[in-house]
């Protein structure tokens, strides 16, 4: 019987072979795929208990873990919740929005970046800690934007996003109303789990970031891609003239489109500094239809349209501007109506780049990524996605702005001794939301070093007083001073 | 068989002082995981240290000083191993047992209860080794064990004391005492098994014709293994017990082929319970789902019926890797079962790729030496209980062990010593010790001869056989 039993002994020999082999596969090669699964509570949790690293704005924390006596042993904490809620987003034990996430593994100190420190960690035997990401954000500017915000009357709902130019450094970034991400932060996870339900059922959306995750027709704002569009063309110029006039016919329509104040722009021809300085709906209506979708597409496709930019900050929504659309709407899209959808960050980098002699450069709001020791693991290097228009373009763009701000609609933005470039938008809402308007701007006009895009929504309002970038022009006139201020 | 060959001048020792030296290791492997469980959750080492230890020692070397007087040749390995192994398992348990009290549940005293099945295992070792002088004997019991082993078979399917725990109905209930027959039943079975087969293996063997290379057993011959086929149905089907049915068959095949000496009787097995397997898989739902829940685990993790212990399971020991996160650090109380049949991932979450391969290593050595003692048991009805006893263990170590980390579809048993359990601890301790008494009566030297009367001239036919 001795030849079957050793036969029996290589079969098992082989058994637990297998069950070594399988286990070595699972616990070592398979591991990272199900560390990586989100419905992995251990990483979450052990995620949760760590101390993790901090966001900072200059060098003050706006977020950090503090020790707490609970078994989570860290308790995350916001300086300044509701200013830097938009960026931030919030950390709780079930998600993290906003930088939280997309920083999420250096925070965490899971980044491959963090090696070094994890192995000292290990050897030392002291408990891991997460890395710090450094913020591009201005604070003087972010102060600006959020105290501009807050003092809007009522309910008003706004955003603000401030580049600067020449990097496409994020200087500030505010949105209203938001949330307070200390709450989300608790360790008491009912609550947490109230919080969140109650917050995603409020109608004024406090969880979006304005900034970047609402897209409104940009109204007169996006005049500026019309005027670019039309002086790229090699047609125009500052001072050529354009057809004013009162009220202009939509092609293959009897319906007619009249100014913003039922006038004619100062004339039948006026030049298009002029067209732009009133705002002129007949002249851009008039520049869209005869420049056509395929050219107005591809200038707003080169501002960065049907496209997102932002890759260290999660929820940018699409701006777009249709490949599809018939010729009144064309035309219509020249004033920024129509299906013509845009967030405050996209006007935001239209204005950057005529700032910024044409050049669009990728948005980013994470300058820096360090270790817990404070050594700088990583640097975001300034990136150009496009060429939206030539720099001749450019310094046209911004004559006409400057010329639109000392002496024309958006002059609530004038800052005495500093040449601002700035241009209003009034939207004609529908009936179902608020009235809303725009203002984009950048200064000092002959070497910017900011440009901003406020969006207020708001019902409280007049359109009178929309329209006058009454409500936007004195937010992005004090982001622009606490810029260029010392 | 001629005894003249060099081999069998070849006298074992009993190496009885190496037992006692592995048998410190392994106290030290349970005693100081203990401790480290002590450390690990609550900071500081358990106050019952010294009465925990006191007890586990005094277990241990009441087992070897058993196995050193009525079992002197015996194998001094298995011992050390099973007795690592369960203290590790105890160690284990009161880890959970300590996060389970701290959730609040109601059962939170496992180790408490394993640490008395633990003795009632080691007072039936001992009992088994003083009673059981010769494992001969157990072959007049062959039809008494079977029918036994059958009986407690069905004993779960009785009205009053039979219990369905988990979906599973393999329990029964006595005097508030669950217990798992079926534990029982399998080594009364390697019993019937070996006496059945030991007679009639040679009508098994002999007769039959080739097909192709391969000796297929004759129609009239397939009497025992289309029973021991119906056993193993009835158990897949009605109890709903995939592990238990596997594990039935497949010591039976093992078996009645070392008996026969005969692969054609694999095939034939092999082929019976592909189908039966298959058959179950067709019309059985639950097979199906435990099969889908292996081939895609996280594809059911939220499902009901799902693989949420699986995958918990699975995130565990994944999170565990190679050294584990520590005992005390880690969230095995996610995996529902964590204490018995996940004691595997439990143990893979906190000690790591490391712990799981030693205890792979561990079982590997068990049956190793189980399989050795057949090789060298002089008797047909030793070989085959040693092989029978072996099998046990391999195949539940690898039906249980693989199913929880994913090697093979997930079937309920429990980790031989490892995991809680008081049958499946008590019929373990009994394997062993069993093992024992077969591996002392192979090791043991040769009876010496002697001539009765030096003037006889009949001592060429007669003999006097003294036993050392």
């Amino acid at each position: 019987m001795n030849k079957p039993i050793r036969v029996v002994s290589v079969f098992c020999l082989l058994l637990f072979l297998a069950l070594l082999v399988n286990a070595t596969y699972l616990m070592y090669v398979r591991a990272d795929g199900l560390s990586d699964d989100p419905r992995n509570r251990r990483i979450i949790t052990a995620t949760f208990s760590r101390e993790r690293g901090a966001i900072l704005v200059g060098k003050e924390a706006i977020a950090r873990s503090v020790p707490s006596n609970d078994k989570y042993k860290f308790q995350r904490t916001y300086s300044e919740p509701f200013k830097y809620a938009p960026i931030t987003g919030y950390f709780s034990w079930f998600s993290q929005t906003g930088v939280e996430r997309s920083q999420n593994s250096v925070l965490a100190g899971d980044d491959s970046r963090l090696f070094v420190t994890r192995l000292v960690d290990l050897l030392s035997n002291s408990d891991p800690k997460g890395g710090n990401v450094q913020l591009t954000i201005d604070r003087a500017a972010q102060d600006a934007a959020w105290n501009g915000l807050e003092a809007l009357p009522g309910d008003a709902q706004g955003a603000v996003v401030a580049l600067e130019p020449t990097t496409g450094r994020v200087l500030a970034m505010a949105s209203t109303p938001t949330f307070d991400p200390n709450g989300f932060a608790s360790h008491d996870f009912s609550a947490v789990d109230a919080l969140g339900k109650k917050l995603n059922a409020d109608e004024r959306e406090p969880l979006i970031n304005r900034a970047i995750g609402t897209t409104l027709p940009p109204g007169s704002t996006f005049k500026l891609v019309t005027a670019a569009a039309a002086i790229e063309s090699g047609n125009y110029d500052a001072d050529s003239m354009v057809p004013g006039g009162y009220r202009f016919q939509l092609p293959q329509s009897e319906t007619t489109i009249g100014n913003y104040d039922d006038g004619n722009c100062g004339g039948r021809r006026i030049t298009l500094t002029q067209a732009l300085q009133v705002s002129c709906n007949v002249t851009f209506l008039t520049l869209a239809n005869e420049l056509g979708n395929d050219a107005m597409a591809e200038q707003a496709e080169k501002f960065g349209f049907n496209d997102t930019s932002l890759e260290d900050l999660g929820g940018q929504a699409k701006s777009l501007y249709p490949r599809d659309m018939d010729a009144p709407q064309t035309a219509m899209s020249g004033i920024g109506q129509s299906s013509v959808t845009a967030t405050p960050l996209q006007m935001a980098m239209v204005a950057a780049a005529i700032a910024n002699d044409g050049d669009v450069m990728r948005p980013y709001v994470v300058d820096e990524v360090r270790a817990p020791n404070l050594s700088v693991l990583d640097r975001t290097d300034p990136q150009s996605i496009s060429k939206a228009i030539s720099s001749t373009t450019a310094d046209e763009l911004t004559k006409m702005l400057v010329a639109t701000v000392a002496d024309g609609t958006a002059a609530p933005a004038q800052i005495p001794g500093v040449e601002v470039a700035g241009k209003t938008g009034t939207a004609q809402s529908s009936g179902d939301r608020p009235p809303y308007a725009w203002f984009v701007s950048f200064a000092p006009a002959n070497d910017p070093q900011v440009a901003v895009a406020v969006l207020v929504q708001s019902s409280d309002t007049s359109p009178d007083e929309i329209g006058g970038g009454v409500l936007g022009g004195p937010i992005a006139k004090s982001i622009m001073e606490a810029v260029i201020a010392p | 068989m001629s005894q003249t060959g060099p081999l069998m001048g070849f006298v074992h020792r009993r190496r009885r002082g190496a037992e006692l030296f592995l048998l410190v290791l392994a106290l030290a492997v349970g005693i100081g995981a203990y401790a480290a469980v002590g450390l690990g959750v609550e900071g500081a080492v358990p106050a019952d240290m010294v009465g925990y230890g006191g007890w586990l020692t005094g277990l241990i070397i009441a087992a070897h000083i058993t196995v050193r007087v009525v079992a002197p040749y015996a194998d001094p390995v298995l011992l050390p191993l099973v007795a690592a192994l369960n203290g590790l398992g105890l160690a284990v348990i009161h880890r959970l047992d300590l996060t389970y009290e701290a959730m609040g549940q109601d059962q939170h005293t496992f180790a408490r209860q394993q640490l008395i099945w633990m003795t009632l295992g080691v007072v039936l070792f001992v009992t088994t080794l003083l009673l059981l002088r010769d494992h001969r004997v157990l072959q007049r019991l062959t039809y008494t064990a079977g029918l036994a082993g059958i009986l407690l078979l069905v004993l779960p399917f009785l009205p009053v004391i039979g219990r369905n725990i988990n979906g599973a109905r393999i329990w029964i209930n006595l005097a508030g005492f669950s217990f798992q027959p079926g534990e029982v039943a399998k080594v009364l079975l390697v019993i019937a098994f070996s006496g059945y087969l030991v007679l009639h293996r040679d009508a098994l063997a002999l007769a039959g014709r080739r097909v192709v290379f391969i000796d297929l057993p004759r129609g009239r011959d397939l009497g025992p293994i289309l029973a021991m086929f119906g056993v193993s149905m009835m158990i897949l089907v009605l109890q709903n017990d995939l592990g238990s049915s596997l594990l039935f068959f497949g010591l039976f095949l093992a078996m009645l082929y070392v008996a026969t000496e005969r692969p054609g009787w694999l095939v034939v097995g092999g082929l019976m319970f592909g189908a039966g397997a298959l058959a179950a898989y067709t019309f059985v739902g639950n097979v199906q789902n435990r099969f889908n829940f292996w081939l895609h685990p996280l594809d059911y993790y939220d499902a009901s019926p799902g693989s949420y212990q699986l995958v918990e399971a699975l995130f565990g020991q994944g999170w565990g890797g190679l050294i584990g996160r520590g005992l005390g650090n880690g969230f095995p109380e996610r995996v529902p079962f964590a204490y018995s049949d996940f004691i595997i991932s439990t143990i893979g979450e906190e000690l790591g790729l490391t712990a799981v391969m030693a205890i792979i290593v561990c079982y590997g050595l068990i049956v190793e030496r189980a399989l050795r003692i057949a090789l060298i048991s002089r008797d047909g009805f030793g070989k085959l209980m040693a092989v029978g006893l072996g099998s046990i263990v391999a195949l539940q170590v690898f039906v249980v062990i693989g199913g929880v980390t994913g090697l093979i579809p997930l079937t309920g048993l429990t980790t031989p010593f490892l995991s809680y359990g008081g049958s499946s601890l008590v019929a373990n301790w009994v394997i062993i010790a069993l093992l024992l008494r077969i591996s002392d009566q192979a090791r043991r030297p040769a009876p010496r001869l002697e001539p009765a009367d030096d003037t006889s001239d009949d001592s060429e036919s007669t003999q006097v056989v003294k036993l050392r």
